[in-house]
């Protein structure tokens, strides 16, 4: 399989510079996406997967505040307005009053949006009472900034306001309702399946507000959406929107050459130069938050000791990562937080790459000898990771300097990231791509004691100074000492090294040049909603 | 007589099943135990003897309950049904493609045996022959996808088209849609199978000229083509009449022997083309360690096998009077 895959890939470098593809068929209109992999749910609440996002969650949903994506600021969604009391512990939003919910084959709604869905929403992960709260585990985002304990409730206040009281103040409440995770659902459909006793219907039967319909979903092949008619904040131009699942890079890049897909995101770094070049395409670059790392299982001897996680920090060559498996289309990480966030600091120290030193660091640790390690590389591309194999061969080569014996285990990706959040794994690349414009996006998710528990912090790693100091970060509004708090907090990181942050990638995306006014967001989803695909493209109609 | 013959082959059957079940049913053994309780596969009564154990297998494969997907948590045999018509519709297309074009080729180059024809024939089928599938396949995709842009390099039909499953047989399925312009969706689904029909088709048509080119020489040889000739008959009327028929006898259990290598052939192919039918799901399975997928599959294509073979042997029994004897 895996030569079948490398062959195809060598022809298609061969052919790239000179072919002129273009399947010219009376096709029915609509868009073609290829998605890299399957989406897990159609409920963003339940997951923090940028593939299922990417494939749902801008789609079908609107959330109550949206997120500007040239400069990072919150934008009004499907709240009109909204205020903070003086103790930043009462938020009031007041609603919109026009917007209709999806009318679909297996629901018809009644009324338009109102503060009780918005209750309903957020009151699932709240209220044990709630009739869905059980019907998930987790919701791991949620999960993740501690909405439990943040939250006292979320009730309706009049006709169109609602208002959230909190448990103490946290700055960065209005950045996570803005993220993609904060989909506002129906309670009217929510009461139709409980009536009808299939609850669990309300996340693979999905009803939003926006500018997609759900019409089908063929399991781990595509999904399809139509147009929404009554969408409230804009005309939606295509009359439907197909994410067509391709995992393999290399199929994906195919089928754009020869427009089976109209936009796939994630070409392969190798080729963008080629793509680029080719009449007919479009390659969008676009700045990103994230970050890829490689975090150690802390919970894990001899990984729970700092000098060891010390000495495998120095033995990452991130120069090397960087031409290698980046195509330098991404910068070194010194910390978690990017270069473009506001509390990013860059006197910051940073670590060398520096074997002797890692050795000695070892021996200290008790370990002049090395031990056996495994590293979990990731078997998808992702933005902040296009090649976590080969990143893991690298790795491999340099441990093996040091004495550390390195194999390279990859599961299958549902897998891959149960099997994380049991915390069966040594070390594992991966990585994180921002939500909202807030630097508390890279902290709690990733190293808290909460997501340690919810299984999004990969190091397994609880601190109790760090989650204080991330804590205090979040009481005050005000920037300059959000800021030294989160300076701390990334001190303390380099010094504990629970994570090694590798690199800050770039995030890229190929089109065909007839689809116009694509809004990718750099903190999140996709949004065709004002997309438009002129029926021929300039290449072929020059053809004839 | 034939009933008798009919018999003996339905008593086969029945022993050729029990094996198979057999060595389906052991699987449950040799894969890991958790596995296969979690799909349902196994009973959850497992300190019962072998015999009974394999008892309950077989009802509840005969009832329907096959378990379910590791992978998916849907019911297996669900998932085999949605699958195996396009790996029918691919493999018969492809058979279908072969007797065409590999029958008069191979009795073209028969007649006219070591002229340039034969020549080219025989060696293009003896390159056809050599050519592994998965490199043929990325030959076409390269110059008919990627150079030319004729040609789609994946699925069954373009995702645009809103073809509701029914049959899981597509031109079934798009006659019984509610498509505006059905024409141009059968067209599309006909473009979309051309490639993958090409691939799967090369080895087996490059089997039946070679196949049918030594049956007709060999038939050739037989005195009761010389005795026609000297009676006087043409020799179009001999080829016709008394050579073709002959030639062609041996080529119906042929096609028994070459559909198990066609259908290990098709899974290469549905994988290339990312055609989604059952050979692709099986090595999807075995890479996600789906084990009851596994299983089923294996139950499935060699029923598939089996059931071609006999039926084809029973073909040629009708057929060929020489053969009732045996």
């Amino acid at each position: 399989m895996k030569s079948v895959q490398i062959s195809i890939s060598s022809l298609l470098l061969l052919c790239l510079n000179g072919c002129q593809p273009s399947i010219e068929q009376a096709r029915p209109e609509g868009l073609v996406y290829c998605a890299e992999g399957a989406p897990e749910t159609f409920n963003p609440q339940l997951v923090t997967s940028g593939t299922t996002i990417d494939a749902i969650s801008q789609h079908l949903y609107d959330r109550l505040l949206d997120i500007d994506p040239t400069d990072g600021k919150l934008l009004p969604g499907l709240a009109l307005s909204w205020s903070v009391s003086a103790d930043g512990l009462t938020y009031r939003f007041v609603l919109r009053t026009d917007v209709h919910f999806h009318q679909t084959s297996y629901f018809t709604p009644s009324r338009l949006l109102s503060p009780a869905d918005v209750e309903f929403t957020f009151n699932r992960m709240l209220d044990h009472q709630h009739p869905y709260y059980r019907a998930s585990v987790e919701y791991p985002y949620f999960d993740s900034v501690g909405w439990q304990d943040l939250v006292k409730h979320v009730k309706a206040v009049s006709a169109d306001t609602i208002e959230f009281q909190l448990n103490q103040p946290d700055s960065s409440f209005l950045s996570v309702l803005a993220t993609d995770f904060a989909a506002i659902l129906s309670a009217e459909y929510g009461e139709q399946l409980i009536k009808a006793g299939q609850p669990n219907l309300l996340d693979s039967q999905p009803i939003g507000t926006g500018p997609f319909i759900f019409a089908n979903y063929s399991k781990n092949q595509l999904i399809r959406y139509r147009q929404n008619q009554q969408y409230w904040q804009q005309q939606v131009h295509l009359p439907q929107l197909v994410i067509d699942i391709v995992p393999d890079n290399t199929k994906r890049l195919a089928k754009l050459l020869t427009q089976e897909c109209d936009i796939a995101p994630l070409p392969r770094l190798a080729e963008l130069k080629m793509l680029a070049q080719r009449p007919g395409f479009v390659v969008t670059e676009q700045t990103s938050m994230n970050v890829g790392y490689w975090a150690f299982n802390t919970q894990k001897p001899p990984f729970n000791q700092i000098k060891v996680r010390q000495a495998l920090a120095l033995a990452v060559d991130k120069q090397h990562m960087l031409q290698a498996v980046y195509f330098n289309q991404a910068e070194i990480a010194h910390s978690v937080l990017p270069p473009n966030s506001w509390a990013y600091e860059s006197q910051l120290p940073t670590t060398s790459f520096d074997l002797v030193k890692a050795k000695q660091l070892l021996s200290e640790a008790g370990y002049p000898n090395g031990f056996q390690m495994d590293i979990w590389a990731m078997p998808v591309q992702r933005t902040y990771n296009p090649n976590a194999q080969k990143m893991a061969e690298l790795l491999q080569a340099d441990l093996a300097k040091i004495g550390v014996k390195a194999k390279i285990v990859s599961f299958e990706w549902n897998a891959f990231r149960r099997k994380l959040r049991d915390g069966e794994h040594d070390s594992v690349l991966i990585g994180w791509s921002a939500d909202n414009a807030d630097p508390d996006n890279f902290f709690r998710p990733l190293l808290s004691c909460a997501a340690a528990i919810s299984g999004g912090n990969r190091a397994n790693w609880c601190n109790e100074s760090f989650d204080q100091l991330i804590g205090s970060a979040l009481l005050t509004t005000e920037q300059q000492q959000r800021r030294s708090y989160y300076l701390a907090a990334q001190q303390f990181l380099q010094q504990e090294m629970p994570l090694v942050p590798i690199a800050h990638s770039k995030k890229f995306q190929v089109q065909n040049i007839q689809v116009q006014n694509i809004s990718i967001n750099p903190y999140g989803g996709i949004n065709f909603a004002s997309t438009t695909k002129s029926p021929r493209s300039p290449i072929s109609g020059a053809n004839r | 007589m034939i009933w008798r013959y009919l018999a003996r082959r339905a008593f086969l059957l029945v022993f050729v099943m029990f094996a198979l079940t057999g060595f389906v049913f052991s699987l449950n053994f040799m894969f890991p135990t958790e596995a296969m309780l979690t799909a349902g596969v196994l009973p959850a009564n497992t300190s019962a003897n072998v015999l009974s154990q394999y008892i309950t297998y077989c009802q509840q494969l005969l009832l329907g309950h096959w378990g379910t997907s590791l992978a998916t948590q849907q019911p297996i045999l669900g998932e085999v049904l949605a699958l195996l018509p396009a790996t029918i519709e691919l493999a018969a297309a492809a058979l279908l493609f072969s007797l065409f074009a590999g029958i008069p080729l191979g009795l073209l180059a028969a007649v006219r045996k070591d002229r340039w024809l034969d020549r080219l024939i025989s060696g293009a089928a003896l390159i056809g022959f050599s050519m592994p599938v998965f490199w043929w396949a990325l030959l076409l995709i390269m110059v008919f996808s990627l150079h030319l842009g004729w040609l789609p390099t994946s699925g069954r039909l373009s995702v645009l088209y809103d073809v509701p499953h029914q049959t899981g047989f597509l031109v079934l399925d798009i006659l019984r849609s509610e498509l505006a312009d059905k024409t141009a969706a059968l067209s599309n689904a006909f473009i979309h199978l051309l490639m993958p029909m090409l691939v799967l088709a090369c080895y087996p048509t490059t089997v039946m000229v070679r196949f049918v080119r030594g049956s007709m020489l060999n038939v050739l040889e037989k005195n009761y083509i010389k005795t026609a000739r000297a009676k006087g008959l043409s020799r179009g009327q001999v080829l016709w009449h008394h050579g073709m028929r002959n030639a062609l006898l041996p080529v119906t259990r042929q096609i028994g022997l070459q559909f198990s290598s066609l259908l290990t052939l098709a899974m290469l192919t549905e994988v290339i083309f990312s055609w989604p039918g059952i050979g692709q799901w099986l090595i999807d399975s075995i890479y996600q360690r789906n084990y009851p997928a596994i299983q089923a599959g294996v139950l499935v294509l060699s029923t598939l096998v089996i059931l071609v073979n006999i039926l084809t042997e029973i073909l040629h029994t009708v057929f060929d009077p020489l053969a009732r004897k045996l």
